[in-house]
């Protein structure tokens, strides 16, 4: 790994197994504390509202799977809130301690060269809409559905997994 | 405890271990794809196992009432169109929707675009949803939501499958990285 002079080297992942099991715990004391499990896009979902809210505040308030959550004025008034704001915080301490934080357009290699922005603006909309769809995503119906033995949880995970293998052939490595 | 500090210190600790583990890494996030770094595989097999089989502990010593835990319903259609939705969002997309705040936060621009696709995804869907509003219940199973109601089989058969199915994922993977480059250990 070559570094830029004075800069220090970035730490290495962790294990899989250690961080599998950190990531169970966390997972667990979750659904023992609150009685659901983990998640994203429940927050996306309510910034959507609320930057709806000030954009564009009669469509919003007019929309059928929008307008519930501005109804009261205060959308982002949630648990998940929280718990996003809270990954934000995890995520950028544990970044910052393992000398990991570089500002950067990542993925070219794998994900469209060039192209990057255009992949990663299209993969984010194909993930939102499709979230919606399954009223989860990796995290809340994935993950946490998964350890509640459900049937939605093995389900979302199997053609996840399955699609994702096979979109990802489509895209070429640049050398 | 509170909400917004449960939600602030729980999240934190989710955060935390997905940086720890390389997950706000598109490239070694999308190996798992390539079948060149199965961490992501690995990390979540682990995760569910360690959660599923603690919470069947618990409910069995009476720590935590298992009606009371959401168990998300069995519409299986939308679960699996959702699902083939995030996982061809990830694979082009390099992230899913969690790790793209950890993509971000360590400095990552293309997060930050993948976050605002994914706002956009949710207004497309918001749109158009007096149209699509079937999609999301989809393929009900009426009989049960989850796996040992819907196949009368005891949870602890299926949490020790899923260990076996867990420790297949760590042998195959081990040995598919060794073939190819290996995992990603670190951003370049």
């Amino acid at each position: 790994m070559v570094n830029k002079a004075g800069q220090a080297k970035p730490a290495p992942y962790m294990n899989p197994l250690l961080a599998g099991i950190l990531l169970g715990m966390v997972l667990l004391a979750t659904f023992v504390v609150t009685g659901h499990g983990l998640g994203a896009t429940g927050f996306t979902t309510r910034l959507t509202a609320w930057v709806g809210m000030y954009v564009a505040p009669v469509a919003t308030n007019a929309n059928d799977y929008l307008g519930g959550m501005v109804e009261e004025g205060k959308p982002l008034n949630a648990w998940i809130t929280w718990q996003v704001i809270g990954v934000a915080l995890g995520a950028f301490l544990s970044a910052f301690l393992a000398k990991r934080i570089h500002i950067q357009m990542d993925g070219k290699k794998f994900l469209g060269g060039a192209k990057r922005p255009m992949t990663a603006l299209f993969g984010g909309i194909l993930a939102g809409f499709g979230a919606r769809v399954a009223a989860g995503c990796t995290s809340g119906l994935g993950l946490s559905g998964a350890a509640v033995l459900s049937l939605a949880g093995f389900t979302f995970l199997g053609t996840f997994f399955a699609v994702g293998l096979l979109v990802s052939r489509f895209l070429k490595e640049e050398k | 405890m509170s909400e917004i500090l449960s939600g602030l210190l729980l999240g934190a600790a989710f955060g935390f271990v997905l940086e720890r583990a390389g997950f706000g890494n598109p490239n070694k996030l999308t190996g798992q794809f390539r079948l060149t770094d199965w961490s992501v595989f690995k990390v979540m097999f682990t995760a569910i196992v360690f959660a599923a089989v603690g919470l069947m502990v618990l409910e069995k010593t009476g720590l935590v009432d298992a009606g009371s835990l959401f168990v998300p319903p069995a519409f299986l259609g939308a679960a699996a169109l959702g699902g083939a939705l995030v996982g061809a969002g990830f694979a082009i997309g390099g992230y899913c929707p969690g790790t793209s705040v950890v993509g971000l936060v360590s400095g990552r621009i293309d997060a930050a675009i993948f976050l605002l696709g994914l706002l956009l995804g949710t207004v497309v869907f918001a749109v158009i949803y007096p149209e699509i509003e079937v999609l999301t219940t989809l393929g009900e199973f009426t009989k049960a939501d989850s796996l040992p109601d819907a196949f009368n089989i005891s949870d602890w058969s299926i949490d020790i499958g899923m260990i076996v199915a867990a420790v297949g994922v760590f042998v195959l993977g081990s040995w598919m990285e060794k073939k190819s480059k290996g995992p990603v250990n670190s951003q370049a």
